[in-house]
């Protein structure tokens, strides 16, 4: 067994907690404040740690839900039996400290030089990188086509949805509501299948770039429904979220 | 629990000593060259496994062993980073 | 650098809430039953599904499914402790008796391997499935075993750390010398305790 203890250049960096605001019932974003941040790109995440009184500490995963050169903030779920994310979304508030590690991954990242036209697939909480996408893409003045397909499972689980309404025409964004619809629904309604993609997919001949976020059993669907399209493997990024 | 390799980037963080999520790595047992991202990866067990998502054979075991990491790499034939940007 | 405390968290299951002296060091009780593995749920068919006691590279006995079946079990409550802290009080299991397969082969092993589809191994010494310490378990809670905890039948050695009870397990092969097993290849420990707190290689 090979055994090595490398230090890296990442390191564990205390943030307090600069603003909390509920995006829907369960879903909360929190916005940091960490003095020595280096930036991220849109599409990265950091690692959190708590640490209780008694020395317990939990690690877990959030994906940045801001932009390029916007200050750290994370979209946590509220999930029944975790264990870190009821405290996140719940308990912590203003002021409170937690440990916070990044940014991290240079794969599952977008920024305009990426190219597209860019198809971005999200399966509930799995938005929040593909958010931070839209928001970098935007920012940046970038007139690169975009089209987000969001699954959620009612209409008051969609998050951001007053953000992702407003880019109008430069980025279309199309819902689908898996569980219930509001009277009148004009979107989507059930499971991405390959039906959904033949509506929103740009055709594999314009060579487009995908990502796709969310619980692995949706990513993998969508995923193989893709490369079925034509897409390249290559060509199709995903990143699957687990719980807790 | 299933994921995949972004879900260990950190992780690989500390014990490469760098950004490993879009380094290829090409499977020992069947050739298949794919990102660290796309591996198959098996987290909160006694330690982390990571498989070739074409043919599941073990590319990597990671056991943290009293905080220092240990990694076994004999599933893997090549593990090339990519240059920093 | 010591890392600051988060006002208000805390671990899901305090400490007050497990039974004195029933929980080994450094466990907490948890009321869900995680589901860990190293690898991908495998699917044997039943049809094409065996369990064989091995050595030296033959097979000594073989069941089938079916066969295997109509052996004679008990259902047995037991506590399962996970090297990753967590310990379930109470499960109930339906199983083969480990003894009663060895039994039926002529042997003087010390220790055995157990093997299951997907590649994983762990070794445990005879005297650790002997008696009414180890099962090959095929239900849990009254209902077949499902594939993600093991299912169809999982190796059962509650006594040690639940990575010594491997999920889809197609075999034990007896062995002369002690050999590690998977994990045991990892750095955890050759045995495995939890009452000694045995987790890593050296403990």
């Amino acid at each position: 067994m090979a055994g090595t203890a490398v230090r890296g250049r990442l390191s564990w960096q205390v943030a307090a907690v600069a603003a909390v605001t509920q995006e829907t019932d369960s879903v909360r974003t929190i916005a940091l404040n960490l003095p020595d941040w280096p930036g991220h790109r849109a599409g990265q995440h950091l690692d959190v740690r708590l640490t209780a009184e008694d020395g317990y500490s939990a690690e877990r995963s959030y994906s940045i839900a801001s932009a390029d050169g916007e200050p750290a903030s994370i979209t946590v779920e509220r999930l029944d039996d975790g264990e870190v994310s009821p405290y996140l979304t719940e308990e912590l508030r203003a002021g409170d400290q937690l440990e916070v590690r990044g940014p991290i991954g240079n794969w599952f990242t977008w920024g305009p030089h990426d190219g597209g036209p860019l198809l971005l697939i999200a399966g509930g909480s799995g938005v929040v990188p593909l958010r931070a996408i839209l928001r970098h893409r935007d920012r940046s003045g970038s007139k690169i086509p975009a089209r987000l397909l969001y699954s959620s499972r009612t209409l008051p689980d969609v998050i951001y949805r007053h953000e992702l309404d407003q880019y109008g025409g430069s980025a279309e964004v199309r819902y689908t509501l898996t569980r219930s619809q509001p009277p009148g629904w004009g979107g989507f309604s059930g499971r991405v299948d390959d039906a959904m993609l033949g509506r929103i997919a740009w055709p594999a001949s314009q060579r487009p770039l995908a990502f796709i976020c969310g619980p692995t059993p949706f990513v993998e669907t969508v995923a193989e429904l893709l490369v079925t399209r034509g897409y390249p493997a290559s060509r199709v990024k995903t990143e699957r979220f687990g719980g807790a | 629990m299933l994921l995949d390799g972004n879900a260990i980037g950190g992780l690989l963080m500390e014990v490469f000593g760098t950004e490993m999520t879009d380094a290829q790595a090409t499977c020992a047992t069947c050739g298949a060259v794919g990102p660290v991202a796309d591996t198959a990866v098996y987290v909160r067990g006694p330690g982390t496994v990571v498989r070739c998502r074409n043919c599941s054979s073990m590319l990597m075991v990671i056991s943290s062993i009293r905080g220092r990491n240990c990694v076994d790499l004999s599933g893997m034939a090549v593990l090339e980073p990519r240059p920093s940007q | 650098m010591t890392s600051p405390v988060s006002r208000g968290f805390h671990r899901l299951s305090r400490p007050a809430l497990q039974e004195s002296g029933k929980v080994p060091p450094g466990q907490h009780v948890t009321q869900d039953f995680p589901v860990l593995s190293a690898g991908p749920t495998p699917h044997t068919p039943l049809e094409d599904w065996t369990f064989s006691i091995r050595r030296g590279g033959q097979t000594l006995k073989s069941w089938s499914w079916p066969q295997f079946l109509r052996l004679p079990a008990e259902t047995v409550t037991v506590d399962i402790h996970c090297v990753t802290r967590w310990s379930k009080l109470g499960t109930v299991w339906s199983g083969v008796p480990v003894s009663s397969l060895l039994d039926q082969v002529e042997h003087d092993a010390e220790y055995v391997m157990a093997h299951s589809d997907g590649g994983y191994s762990t070794n445990l010494p005879i005297k650790d499935v002997s008696g009414s310490q180890a099962w090959i378990a095929f239900a849990y809670e009254g209902k077949s075993l499902a594939p993600e905890h093991g299912g169809p039948a999982r190796l059962l050695v509650p006594h040690l750390y639940f990575w010594k009870s491997a999920k889809w397990v197609r075999g034990l092969e007896l062995l002369d010398h002690d050999m590690p097993g998977f994990w045991e290849s990892y750095g955890y420990h050759n045995y495995g305790d939890p009452w000694r707190e045995q987790r890593y290689a050296g403990d």
